[in-house]
């Protein structure tokens, strides 16, 4: 009888024990994987190609703050800008205040959006559709399917900010790489109805040639209108999304304790388990012994039965995350962090966690039984 | 009969390393439901202690914030008289208009930028806020760039203390004075004189007005008073309702929270049941004999349960105290009405301690349950003979 299988009989040995402890660790597994897909999702992941490419300009002093419409000429000027677009959060309220019925509504310029979002898919006769439209809008897929919407469908937006209430209809339906699930629609609108919204921008959406340009068309930017009386900050797609994130709290030791205490419960789990089946075998150990079995056979006797544990608890967590994941993105917490994917590298990531969490809880005990004296063992009761 | 609770005492201390493993996992569970039930109930605690009964605050009609609010001055002069706002002792009606935007201030702790409320206060505003008292320093002066911090600004943010200065509007602003807001909104507030605000942001308007009623009944009949005006295209409000609504700012530490505990909870019950079972198992010749003695099947199913709950209510103790050092500690998240940062402090009241070992109590006895019914289904003479 070879190793494994020795090790496979005797985690076969107590099912039900087993069973509960790989369930203990998959669970947790689970929950670490959710953790590790936010934390990729917030903080280590780049973004598309696309993504990377494009820089957000905003008020100096705080998002609440117009900048002129002018600036979009200027900042063409600035070598190494492709394209420019206005962008303006609307913030109306759709049918009532419960947050299910809550998405981002932008107000931008139809003719130049999808020349900055060149990552985003429309058809181009929906496009057009929206161009000639002044109250069309255009969707993004998943949110128009969210909300059962078709082409030609009409919705109303009250406004919070702006006093007006939009009579929209939808002539196109996006797709796009990224997580905004948004509605967006054509600025004049609003500017027509609301005197003091005229020629008044939230944020300008810029498009630079090569990865080369973001620093220096970003600084270009700000150094333009550093004396301006309203000043800008222009920062990367990606930093700006994090800039919510981190409104929100300290969400990086949110994320971090939250992991560190799951992988801490897995390791009580699995070293429970492993202290306990030891001590049930010690006379069992004794036995072997006798019949010639190394200390270091007997350690990867016991390290082994642990790490097959863990292992297939580890991966039947982490298969199954896939599916939390999708649940979490489409929750209301998941507004800032929806396109949450479970990636191969933090599966894993998550795996050789379940692993070392295996050996470090079996090594105290088995190192103990390893070193046991023979005599003492076999003279052991239960 | 029952069986002693001793019995199931000594048996834990007998099994010390399992106990305590399985004690400390469900420890382990339960802190994170404490943390963040306490993170809600704090964040509750700061929005509903915030609002005055008898105070309504008026919005421009659809606004669900201040910060997206335009009232205009003429509009203040008709609230002024309507019937139901109360006067001071000189006759003045107390109306107070106020102006608030939005500023970005860097964390003291370097974990980014976020927006801090700016209100642009009158001195009728301060007659309505009992509750908030200058702490240190001296209040702004009108007519001058002027501000003062509430504490928690001040500690949380870089470039807020008394003497240092702040670039918005048309210039820069002086930090002359810290106030105590007394657990309200206000402690996430930086204040300054409304018409040097106004003048800075060439913006001769209010973003709110925050009427007193003479009582609380009048109160309710002001916000319909104020709604129903044709001449206004306002919406007046109760002040508590306004900040009971904002409590969904809540929301994903609650979604995120609860998912967490929920998961972590039924990888603990596995645990425990782990633990049981092996106990169980162990005392297998044990049982039998109770069951001789004529302890019945009933009592000993008791027994076993009690077991596994007594290590579960452990463990619901061992994180409370773990957690206690977090109690009162000062935190902020983005409030999701306004989009401005809401400070407020962790609150581990009796409530939250209670759902927290209720909590833990479900654990041990969904954890029990299964390894106690198979204790109590055993043959006695396959048990003895064993």
């Amino acid at each position: 009888m070879t190793l494994s299988r020795f090790v496979y009989k005797n985690t076969s040995r107590n099912k039900r024990r087993s069973l509960l402890t790989i369930l203990s660790i998959a669970f947790s597994l689970l929950l670490l994987t959710l953790m590790i897909s936010v934390y990729r999702g917030f903080y280590i992941d780049k973004g598309s190609a696309d993504s990377a490419l494009r820089l957000v300009t905003r008020h100096r002093v705080s998002l609440t703050f117009f900048l002129p419409a002018s600036y979009q000429q200027k900042i063409r000027t600035i070598p190494g800008v492709v394209e420019v677009v206005p962008i303006e959060w609307f913030g109306g309220r759709y049918k009532d205040d419960r947050p299910e019925n809550f998405f981002a509504q932008f107000g931008t310029n139809p003719e130049e959006l999808f020349k900055v979002y060149k990552d985003w898919q429309i058809p181009p006769d929906q496009l057009q559709a929206w161009v000639r439209d002044r109250a069309g809008a255009v969707v993004e897929r998943k949110l128009a399917e969210k909300h059962g919407w078709k082409l030609g469908d009409r919705l109303t937006l009250m406004g919070t900010i702006f006093p007006v209430n939009l009579e929209l209809t939808i002539r196109g339906i996006y797709d796009s790489t990224s997580s905004d699930q948004a509605l967006y629609f054509n600025w004049t609108y609003v500017e027509e109805s609301v005197r003091w919204a005229k020629g008044q921008m939230g944020l300008f959406a810029i498009l630079v040639d090569s990865p080369e340009s973001v620093a220096r068309v970003s600084s270009s930017v700000d150094d333009m209108f550093r004396n301006a009386p309203e000043p800008t900050k222009t920062e990367t797609e990606k930093a700006f999304e994090l800039g919510f994130v981190s409104m929100l709290g300290n969400v990086k030791a949110f994320i971090l304790s939250i992991s560190l205490a799951v992988v801490f419960a897995i390791l009580l789990v699995s070293a429970n388990t492993m202290a306990m089946s030891i001590r049930e075998r010690i006379r069992e150990v004794a036995l072997l012994k006798t019949l010639g079995f190394t200390k270091l056979s007997i350690l990867a006797l016991f390290i082994g039965e642990a790490v097959t544990l863990s292992l297939i608890g580890g991966l039947l967590g982490v298969l199954s995350a896939n599916s939390l994941v999708k649940v979490v993105a489409n929750s209301p917490a998941g507004q800032m962090l929806s396109g949450l994917t479970v990636t191969f590298p933090t599966l894993v990531v998550a795996v050789i966690v379940a692993v070392l969490v295996g050996v470090l809880s079996a090594i105290v005990p088995a190192y103990r039984a390893s070193r046991l004296n023979i005599v003492d063992g076999l003279r052991h009761i239960g | 009969m029952a069986i002693p609770l001793v019995y199931n005492v000594r048996n834990l201390r007998l099994r010390l390393g399992a106990t305590v493993m399985t004690v400390l996992g469900i420890a382990l569970t339960v802190s994170i439901a404490i943390f963040i039930m306490g993170l809600l109930r704090g964040l509750q605690q700061a929005f509903v202690t915030s609002g005055d009964p008898q105070n309504v605050l008026v919005l421009r009609k659809g606004a669900d914030a201040e910060l997206s609010s335009v009232i205009s001055r003429d509009s203040l002069q008709i609230m002024k008289f309507l019937p139901g706002v109360a006067h001071d002792e000189q006759g003045e009606p107390l109306a107070s208009g106020e102006m608030v935007v939005a500023i970005v201030l860097p964390r003291a702790d370097g974990t980014g930028e976020v927006n801090v409320s700016v209100r642009g206060m009158t001195p009728t505003g301060f007659k309505l806020r009992p509750r908030v008292k200058l702490a240190r320093g001296r209040w702004f002066t009108p007519g001058l760039r002027e501000v003062a911090v509430s504490q928690s600004i001040q500690s949380r943010f870089s470039r807020a203390d008394l003497g240092t200065t702040m670039q918005f509007g048309k210039g820069s602003w002086t930090v002359v004075g810290v106030f105590d807001a007394g657990g309200t909104a206000h402690d996430s507030e930086i204040w300054a004189d409304v018409n040097q605000m106004a003048s800075d942001f060439d913006r001769p308007i209010y973003s709110s007005v925050l009427l007193h009623a003479t009582d609380k009944a009048s109160a309710e009949a002001l916000t319909h008073r104020v709604s129903d005006d044709q001449r206004l295209k306002l919406e007046g409000m109760l002040e508590t309702d306004y900040y009971a609504r904002q409590t969904r700012s809540g929301d994903p530490i609650k979604f995120v929270g609860i998912l967490v505990a929920i998961i972590m909870a039924i990888g603990s019950c596995f645990a425990a049941m782990n633990t049981m079972y092996a106990a169980v198992t162990y005392r297998a010749r044990e049982i039998a004999t109770l069951r001789v003695l004529g302890f019945s099947r009933p009592s000993i199913l008791a027994s076993f349960v009690l077991e596994s709950l007594l290590i579960a209510l452990l463990g619901g103790l061992v994180a409370i105290v773990l957690m206690s050092p977090l109690n009162n500690l000062t935190t902020g998240t983005s409030n999701l009405v306004t989009f401005t940062e809401v400070v407020f402090r962790i609150r581990m009241s009796v409530g939250v301690l209670t759902v927290a070992l209720a909590f833990a109590a479900i654990m041990g006895v969904f954890g029990g349950l299964a390894p106690a019914w198979h204790a109590a289904k055993q043959d006695i003479l396959s048990a003895l003979r064993e």
